[in-house]
């Protein structure tokens, strides 16, 4: 009933509108999820858009952190009252795919507007991410991040090692950790994002599947493959190396962040995103480096995976499409963000990767990564292998997959708990994992 | 119960009811109906698809062994909080009933934690546990035992317990105190003159006088530690590490809100009305006996 | 006889000793109790490296001021890079939203107790238990779908929303109508003898005579609304909008040690500061009606 009248209210609106439509800009609501200096960051270029034409005016709003902002986004959308543009981070990536109706797909968009994005540039690990497997772009990339390892150069020092010889194997940092505990320093090792770095970064730098259906992209009938013998043998090294005092927990999401910067752990795994508080906050000398590997994995190892968020198109409720005039607004807006200036602006000032491999050469040959050394890691890695993507390193996409997340990071926490081993928590994650991807694949069967 | 006198009409009462009858319509009963009706659905996020599925969702959720750790833990939080805010309170309240003079002053100086947020007073506890900044936190970890309750379930149990707590004494406080000041002198005396040592005497003669307020209290303290203690969770631990400190109610936010997993919400959202329900029938049940002594 | 003496003596001692130990017990309790206060006090007068580095002060320091002062005006956004909402405008959301909702449940079940009590209409019972039902449906059960009904009102991200829906009360329904049975019938005849309506009489008797039982509410709900936390996080995303006891726990964010701790411990202590002040400052009406909403 009520909805009814609201969207009758809303339809009243709409119709009265084309009269005042030629002199007025089409408005496009845009919900973004950064806290500041990003958040203030990314509403400026929604501000130089709209200067730079009066066809169309983006209002920017923040709704809160990334999850805050998706619930928020999907109870508006139930309402009949989505906005236009969304900022989903990468974890709800399979929602949205899998939300039929509820998103403009961006290759819908672009056909129906004429605009065009020239995706070919983009890095094929962010393209690989937001696009179906034949290709075609779902959503708009943008801030997007990958996971290195950050390093100590003065605890590497102290501790005798080569502070420019961060090791390429978990073998050989192993090693290091014992070393640099030996020398003092109390956490040798931490991490923060857990599952992305250990577990998704992981499987996909060792070109292993994190779940059947080529990680999801095959379909909705993905099972998690994570209880692989590689993967136990590898939280069963963080336990017994949590144990030993090697390597700490740092706690869920973003926690484990400020172990690094504070000088208490000397390595970090973390998000490329990490560098500008490292270079705020560290007093001491760091370094940059790709993410270990398995030394003796077949085929080990290739590009990770991104991290991040890309901007979905919404339909504004269940039963209410766009009119032509606000589709071609969200196009034209994102043809923006693709613009060679502003991915480079966005890169620059942010550590966020550069989207675009023509903004990187050309940074790359002004010599930006020789005065910012290790701001290239990132790129490196992502094209580690020579670039070819196999279907355990193209991306997830899984329904639930937040849930999963969670799911996993509970069953890891129990296993440092010394509640269960590592063979049993990543059983355990599979089994409670599966469950949830059963269920999004019953409630999405349309 | 019912006025002998009173005034003619139907327009006007109906119209002073109104606001409260509308309110409760909109925002209780509707959304409680929603709950149950979507109890029995299985939705995705968007709401594009449903599908009826019958008791499916309370099966599962029952079924499912991590919903029964959380039922666990709800019972071992619960319980822990109501002990130690009504043990800490009465004893409290039985010095206070002595140092007659000062009693005032007391009340003054225990009562105002009442007012505290409990997500507010979770914070002032996670000063003085935090690992690093935290006094008793830095304290431990000097002393060898390693706190960090990011990471240690037990610990952050302890934790969330004590926050809970420590807000909940004020208001046990002020009814064993007004219950201990309400038993008769004469009785305390006649006791005293029977030479019963202290400690007996407050368990034989007592405790049993006050145990009316004792069961009161325990009811109020269940029913606080169930459902407002969101907010001491949600600041402190966010229910982790792993379900550790995540109880009933933090489970059907997180199912609902981050999860988005609406049928599994609401079946748990009805199983604690129902709880809720057991739980205000016995505090009237209660209240009807004291009413008649 | 003696013997009754040096018993007498005895006992006298045994009491004087027993309130030594109970005033220790007692200074004893209100130390502890106080202890997380203090801690907050003092840290939030230090700055915020001597807090970061794990030095953890028991007495004051001299950055008070200017923490407060940051916090009040920028809520320490002008060094930390998260976006903060100074304590100022949360208190000010805060403190109307507590007002808000403390008042309407106030008029709301003074009226509607009124017409339960003096009138007979049809449905009144009726309406009555519809009222004390809602009782057994905390906000906190229902959550999810009052969340869609606010969504669906267009009620997210508003004062009206934040505020209206919690102003059903059946406590102080109970409590009201409770109260209005004890005026005496003579009260009533007296004014309709005057020739005195219903409506008059409401303001002339039965709101005079509630006057210590709507402070005594006051004080209650005020608390409840100041201390409300599940509601406003979900309902408000807007920053604006943000109350106190949410913003403060949002800028802990996940208990990251980067924090900036003092400015935290100031906005906590700027948090609990207002509805302490009420409890302790009202006191006498804050133990009558917590007493009376609970029998």
């Amino acid at each position: 009933m009520l909805r009814r009248t609201f969207a009758a209210g809303a339809l009243a609106l709409g119709l009265a509108a084309p009269a005042a439509a030629q002199q007025q800009p089409v408005e496009i609501q845009f919900w973004h999820g950064l806290t500041q200096p990003l958040g203030g960051m990314l509403e400026q270029i929604a501000a130089d858009f709209n200067a730079s034409q009066n066809q169309v005016r983006v209002v920017a709003s923040f709704r809160g952190s990334y999850p805050e902002t998706m619930v928020a986004a999907i109870a508006a959308f139930r309402a009949g009252q989505a906005p236009h543009i969304v900022q989903m981070f990468e974890v709800g990536t399979g929602t949205m795919m899998a939300a039929g109706r509820a998103v403009k797909p961006l290759h819908e968009l672009l056909a129906e507007t004429g605009v065009q994005i020239p995706f070919d540039d983009y890095l094929p690990a962010v393209r690989g991410y937001y696009s179906l497997r034949d290709g075609r772009m779902m959503s708009m990339p943008f801030n997007s991040s990958t996971a290195v390892a950050f390093y100590n150069r003065d605890a590497f020092t102290r501790a005798g090692l080569n502070p420019d010889e961060f090791p390429q194997t978990w073998q050989g940092l192993e090693q290091a950790a014992r070393r640099l505990k030996a020398a003092g320093i109390e956490c040798p090792m931490t991490m923060a994002w857990p599952t992305w770095t250990q577990i998704e970064q992981f499987s996909a730098i060792h070109n292993i599947p994190l779940a059947t259906q080529g990680n999801g992209f095959g379909g909705l009938n993905a099972e998690l493959r994570i209880n692989n013998p590689l993967m136990i043998r590898h939280l069963q090294n963080l336990v017994d190396w949590q144990r030993e005092g090697l390597f700490r927990y740092g706690g869920r999401d973003g926690q484990g962040d400020a172990l690094f910067p504070n000088g208490t752990c000397a390595i970090i795994f973390g998000s490329s995103g990490l560098r500008a508080r490292v270079q705020r906050e560290a007093q001491f000398q760091w370094g940059v480096a790709m993410l270990p590997y398995y030394e003796g994995v077949q085929g080990a190892p290739i590009n990770g995976i991104i991290g991040g968020a890309s901007f979905w198109a919404m339909n504004r409720g269940p039963n209410a499409t766009r009119s032509a005039a606000e589709n071609r607004g969200v196009a034209e807006f994102f043809a923006w963000l693709a613009r060679p200036e502003v991915v480079r602006k966005w890169h620059v000032e942010t550590g966020f990767l550069p989207v675009r491999q023509s903004v990187f050469r050309a940074l790359e040959g002004e010599g930006f990564y020789r005065q910012n050394p290790g701001a290239d890691i990132p790129i490196t890695q992502l094209l580690r292998g020579g670039g070819q993507m196999t279907e355990n390193s193209m991306g997830i996409r899984l329904g639930g997959f937040v849930e999963i997340r969670t799911i996993i990071q509970e069953e890891m926490e129990r296993a440092f708990q010394g509640q269960q081993n590592a063979e049993a928590a990543l059983n355990n994650a599979v089994t409670r994992g599966n469950v949830v991807l059963r269920n999004f694949e019953r409630q999405n069967r349309q | 119960m019912q006025k002998k006198v009173i005034f003619r009409g139907v327009a006007l009462p109906v119209a002073l009811l109104l606001p409260q009858l509308l309110i409760t319509g909109i925002f209780f009963f509707w959304p409680a109906g929603q709950a149950v009706w979507s109890s029995f659905l299985r939705e995705d996020a968007f709401g594009l698809s449903r599908e009826f599925v019958g008791f499916e969702n309370f099966v599962d959720v029952l079924t499912d062994p991590n919903y029964l750790t959380v039922v666990w833990n709800t019972a071992v939080f619960s319980v822990s909080v109501a002990v130690l805010a009504m043990a800490v309170a009465l004893f409290l309240a039985v010095q206070a009933d002595k140092a007659i003079r000062a009693a005032t002053a007391f009340k003054t100086l225990l009562i105002w934690p009442y007012a505290v947020a409990p997500a507010v007073a979770a914070v002032l506890w996670l000063f003085l546990f935090h690992p690093q900044i935290g006094i008793f936190g830095r304290m431990l970890n000097n002393a060898g035992i390693m706190w960090d309750y990011k990471i240690n379930g037990g610990q952050a149990m302890t934790l969330v317990i004590i926050a809970a707590a420590w807000k909940q004494v004020s208001y046990n406080f002020i009814f064993f105190l007004a219950g201990l000041q309400s038993i008769p002198k004469n009785v305390l005396e006649a006791a005293a003159i029977d030479g019963a040592r202290p400690f007996r005497r407050f368990w034989t003669i007592i405790f049993p006088l006050i145990s009316p307020t004792t069961f009161f209290l325990l009811v109020v303290n269940l029913v606080y530690a169930f459902f407002d203690t969101f907010g001491t969770i949600h600041a402190l631990t966010q229910g982790g590490p792993g379900l550790s400190t995540t109880t009933l109610i933090y489970k059907v936010y997180v199912d609902g809100v981050q999860n988005l997993n609406f049928g599994s919400s609401a079946a748990q959202s009805v199983i604690l009305m129902v709880l809720v329900m057991a739980m205000t029938a016995i505090q009237f049940r209660f209240i009807e006996r004291k009413v008649h002594y | 006889m003696a013997d009754a003496a040096t018993l007498a003596a005895a006992s006298r001692r045994r009491q004087t000793r027993g309130r030594v130990l109970a005033y220790a017990a007692l200074v004893l309790g209100v130390l502890v109790f106080a202890f997380p206060i203090w801690m907050t006090l003092v840290g939030s007068t230090h700055d915020v490296g001597s807090l970061g580095r794990g030095d953890v002060p028991l007495w004051f320091g001299p950055h008070g001021a200017e923490n407060y002062a940051s916090a009040w005006t920028t809520g320490g956004a002008g060094t930390r890079n998260t976006f903060t909402v100074p304590a100022s405008a949360m208190l000010f959301n805060s403190a109307l939203m507590a007002v808000l909702i403390a008042v309407g449940k106030i008029a709301i079940s003074l009226l509607s107790a009124y017409a339960v009590v003096f009138f007979a209409f049809p449905g009144r019972m009726i309406a009555f238990w519809l009222i004390f039902i809602t009782l057994m449906l905390p906000v906190e059960v229902r959550i999810i779908p009052t969340f869609e009904v606010m969504v669906n009102m267009n009620l997210t991200n508003s004062m009206a929303g934040l505020t209206i829906p919690l102003m059903a009360s059946a406590t102080a329904t109970l409590l009201f109508r409770q109260f209005f049975l004890t005026i005496p019938d003579e009260y009533v005849e007296a004014a309709k003898m005057d020739g005195a309506g219903p409506l008059r009489f409401f303001r002339d008797v039965a709101l005079p005579l509630s006057v210590t039982n709507i402070a005594a509410l006051f004080v209650i709900l005020f608390i409840y609304g100041w201390n409300q936390y599940l509601w406003p996080l979900l309902m408000v995303n807007d920053r604006t909008l943000e109350t106190i006891v949410v913003g403060l726990t949002k800028m802990i964010g996940t208990g990251d040690s980067q924090n900036e701790w003092n400015t935290i411990m100031a906005t906590a202590m700027m948090a609990l500061l207002p509805p302490v002040l009420v409890v302790v400052l009202m006191q006498r009406w804050f133990i009558k009606g917590l007493t009376e909403t609970e029998k």
